[in-house]
């Protein structure tokens, strides 16, 4: 059972950390869309924004429920005391997404009249995009917990630091996002994407580098981790790594490669979650709560696990079977109303 | 004041009006994703034209129904940790791994072939577009049976322990197949399928009386009168069934519901009263004699507890469980009255010749949902004062947040479903105003995956 109780919440840590790199992968090219959707000139080059992601939003937007469902069913300790502290940006989020959500279906019902859902659409991705980073700064500059609960008070997660990466995440959504424009359209639209990539880069590249410089400066654990510890020599290839995919990606950019720019866009947020991963590691709530000492007990690991292991491979089967059905680019009037 | 109990009532409020808003829409597209899939499969094993048009037609509402549904649902997740993290850290082992399991086997099911179910028309072969709107309509089946476990368990927990004051599961199919489950299962499913079978007869009545769409208006009237003609009446017996649970296990709560005090003598069945917490007695009581123990227990002299047999801190509220099942249960009746009429002039083939019977049909279209709601308060206000019955008490089970989080988030979630639910029914009024029709020029049939622009520009997205 030792052997167990030691290997169960590494797994769970790992099939938590796919669905959240699914979600911000998925759900962040969309949301990007929304952020650019005012960039749109006329009705119909948003009308094509919007038809580039509407058959998958919703199964991208259920990463995010896997998310906070899966940190309850493995960790309930740290879902218990995340989410008190993240109150309001968590709160924001949710209510972001809500007018996000609905526009989608809202906007096409309410023409001619869907400028208030046009502007719904892009303000509430906007806003979700940036409580998400928010959220991720408030996670990665610690909460104050006393006797295994949140013990800190209501605005402690309001810091320059956690706007710092709500600003930072808005640049990484809309490189995904702009990407996406460019490989699934044509023409005029396609080419602004192109432009609103080139500079969504350089902009995400400078808050990766901020965020970097500035999580051991905050923290000790951070710093050792990265700069005094045994393991570096095996850490140091993931900046190099993120360098190198940076020079991929704005090359992508350059020549107006969607695919290149997307694919590296994609993977600059897989080694951020990687280095934040190895910045926190092993603490899930940062930086007093272990993955051990959050983890739920093997009896409801196991069960869930079971379920996890039989049924997200046909969901991850299923989600490409619809990617592979919607292939291509959008053309004129894809759609059912 | 307290502050800690200001936290936990406004924490109940939200928690309350959030997912009383969130219901609505599950309640209504659970029936409609099986009604949907019904049609498609009508027009593809018979080829009968009317039905693709009604299937078309009822899968633009159910792509807003739907929609509110996930958004009104998402919020839903997350509150469990924002404002009752005490609850899931205690009971998280046992209650977060059927969460786990809705998410996995059901939500990302009809997410996913949503988008093949409103997008595909035009991009997949009919079968499969047939079989993706199954699977749709499957995974909002599946959806209600994890959560409805897992609201069950809340009612009566089986098949767990407690260690140092956590909830442990020791028994799966103990925690799942909980008492109080199947039936409350199925009386949900069966309110979800009434409630849109009364909406269905509702629009057809609707067309029926403005003379529009009269095919697809007799089509529809004639479907949904058949389903509440078995429904209602099995609805009824179902209900009875799980009232008797109810009393078996949560003598508390059913007590309340019928407003009974005194659980030495035989119970009348209170029509009308205001149960008065002070007197330990009901105002302006009007009851029958005797009928609540031949309900209840099958034997007019029967015994079952009465509220004076619990403590008044163990004691739900005591007017909602009253008038909610009251409520619920007239609506009820109204179906099976509804349905009788109705079955009535259909054998005698006067239906479609009364417009007194589609005014009421035309009218009733709220009705399920009232009862939905009215149902979910009596049962969810009957529980307390636990969150988990006999383990947790709600005020145990709120999180360490300050009362102003919580109420400010309240407002505002407050005004932002306001927005958004008259939003949706304006469009959804809209939609059914415009009817069944499929606006693609005659001649373009489906499965021609390039149309000509115009089809598409004059109506935005475009019609397959």
């Amino acid at each position: 059972m030792g052997e167990i109780a030691y290997w169960l919440p590494l797994v769970w840590a790992a099939l938590i950390g796919i669905a959240i790199v699914m979600y911000v992968l998925l759900d962040g090219f969309d949301l990007g869309i929304g952020m650019l959707f005012l960039s749109g000139t006329s009705e119909e080059e948003r009308d094509h924004m919007m038809n580039a992601i509407a058959p998958y939003w919703d199964g991208n937007e259920t990463w995010l429920v896997l998310g906070g469902a899966g940190l309850l069913v493995a960790f309930p300790l740290a879902y218990g005391t995340i989410l008190p502290a993240l109150y309001i940006p968590i709160f924001v989020m949710l209510l972001a997404l809500v007018f996000r959500g609905v526009a989608f279906e809202f906007r096409f019902v309410s023409k001619p009249h869907h400028h208030w859902w046009d502007r719904a659409f892009a303000l509430g991705s906007t806003v979700a995009t940036f409580a998400q980073g928010v959220v991720l700064g408030g996670f990665m500059q610690g909460i104050n917990i006393q006797n295994r609960e949140f013990a800190g008070s209501t605005f402690d997660w309001l810091t320059p630091f956690s706007l710092l990466c709500g600003v930072g995440l808005m640049a990484g959504y809309i490189l995904l996002g702009s990407a996406w424009v460019m490989m699934k359209t044509d023409g005029d639209l396609a080419r602004r994407a192109q432009r609103h990539a080139e500079w969504a880069l350089y902009a995400t590249l400078f808050f990766v580098a901020a965020v970097s410089l500035w999580t051991p400066l905050m923290s000790d654990h951070i710093a050792e981790r990265w700069f005094r510890g045994e393991h570096i020599v095996w850490l140091w290839p993931v900046p190099f790594l993120t360098a190198v995919t940076a020079l991929v990606t704005y090359r992508g950019a350059r020549k107006g490669s969607g695919l290149q720019t997307f694919l590296g866009g994609m993977t600059l947020f897989l080694l951020c979650f990687l280095g934040l991963g190895i910045s926190v590691f092993p603490y899930l709530v940062f930086p007093s709560i272990t993955l051990w000492e959050a983890a739920a007990v093997p009896e409801s690991q196991i069960f869930s696990l079971i379920g996890a292991l039989l049924f997200l491979p046909l969901v991850l089967g299923y989600t490409a079977f619809v990617y592979w059905t919607f292939r291509g680019k959008v053309t004129e009037g894809e759609g059912y109303h | 004041m307290d502050l800690g109990l200001d936290a936990t009532l406004l924490a109940r409020i939200q928690f309350a009006f959030t997912v009383t808003f969130h219901i609505i829409f599950p309640a209504f597209t659970i029936g409609l994703a099986s009604y949907i899939a019904t049609l498609e499969g009508i027009w593809y094993f018979r080829g009968d034209d009317r039905y693709h048009r009604l299937a078309r037609f009822w899968t633009k509402i159910f792509a807003v129904s739907f929609a509110m549904g996930v958004v009104s649902g998402l919020p839903m997740s997350y509150q469990f940790g924002t404002n009752w993290s005490r609850f899931s850290v205690t009971t998280g082992n046992v209650i977060g791994p059927l969460l786990g399991y809705e998410v996995m086997t059901a939500f990302f099911l009809e997410a996913t072939f949503l988008g093949i179910m409103l997008f595909g028309w035009n991009r997949v072969p009919r079968g499969l577009h047939f079989f993706s709107s199954c699977m749709v309509a499957f995974g909002t089946l599946l959806s209600a049976f994890w959560i409805l476990s897992a609201n069950s368990w809340m009612q009566y927990p089986t098949g767990h322990e407690v260690r140092d004051g956590i909830m442990v599961p020791v028994d799966w199919i103990a925690v799942i197949f909980n008492p109080t489950f199947p039936h409350r299962f199925a009386h949900m499913v069966t309110a979800a399928y009434i409630t849109t079978a009364i909406v269905v007869l509702s629009v057809g009545a609707r067309y029926w009386l403005a003379n529009r769409y009269a095919d697809e208006s007799r089509v529809m009237v004639r479907m949904a009168l058949a389903m509440i003609l078995v429904l209602a009446p099995l609805q009824a017996f179902i209900g009875d069934q799980h009232g008797l649970k109810t009393a078996q296990y949560q003598p508390a709560k059913l007590a309340a519901m019928e407003a009974h005090w005194d659980g030495t003598k035989p119970a009348a069945l209170v029509l009308f009263a205001l149960p008065n917490a002070k007197t330990e007695s009901n105002d302006y009581e009007i009851a029958i004699p005797n009928l609540g123990s031949f309900i209840i227990t099958h034997d007019w002299n029967g015994l079952f507890p009465g509220l004076k047999q619990f403590k008044p801190a163990d004691r739900p509220p005591l007017y909602m469980p009253f008038f909610g099942f009251r409520l619920m249960v007239a609506i009820g009746i109204w179906f099976i009255v509804l349905a009788c009429i109705g079955g009535f002039l259909w054998w005698r083939g006067r239906l479609f010749q009364n417009r007194t019977y589609m005014r009421a049909a035309k009218y009733s279209w709220p009705l399920g949902f009232v009862a939905v709601v009215a149902g979910w308060f009596t049962t969810e206000v009957g529980r307390q004062p636990w969150i988990a019955t006999g383990l947790v008490r709600t005020s145990e089970g709120v999180s360490p947040v300050a009362s102003g989080a919580v109420g400010t988030s309240l407002i505002l979630f407050f005004f932002v479903y306001l927005i958004v639910f008259s939003a949706g029914i304006v469009y959804i009024n809209r939609l059914i105003h415009k009817g069944p029709v499929l606006q693609a020029p005659e001649g373009l049939d489906e499965g021609t995956p390039a149309r000509p622009i115009s089809a598409a520009t004059e109506t935005g997205r475009g019609r397959g």
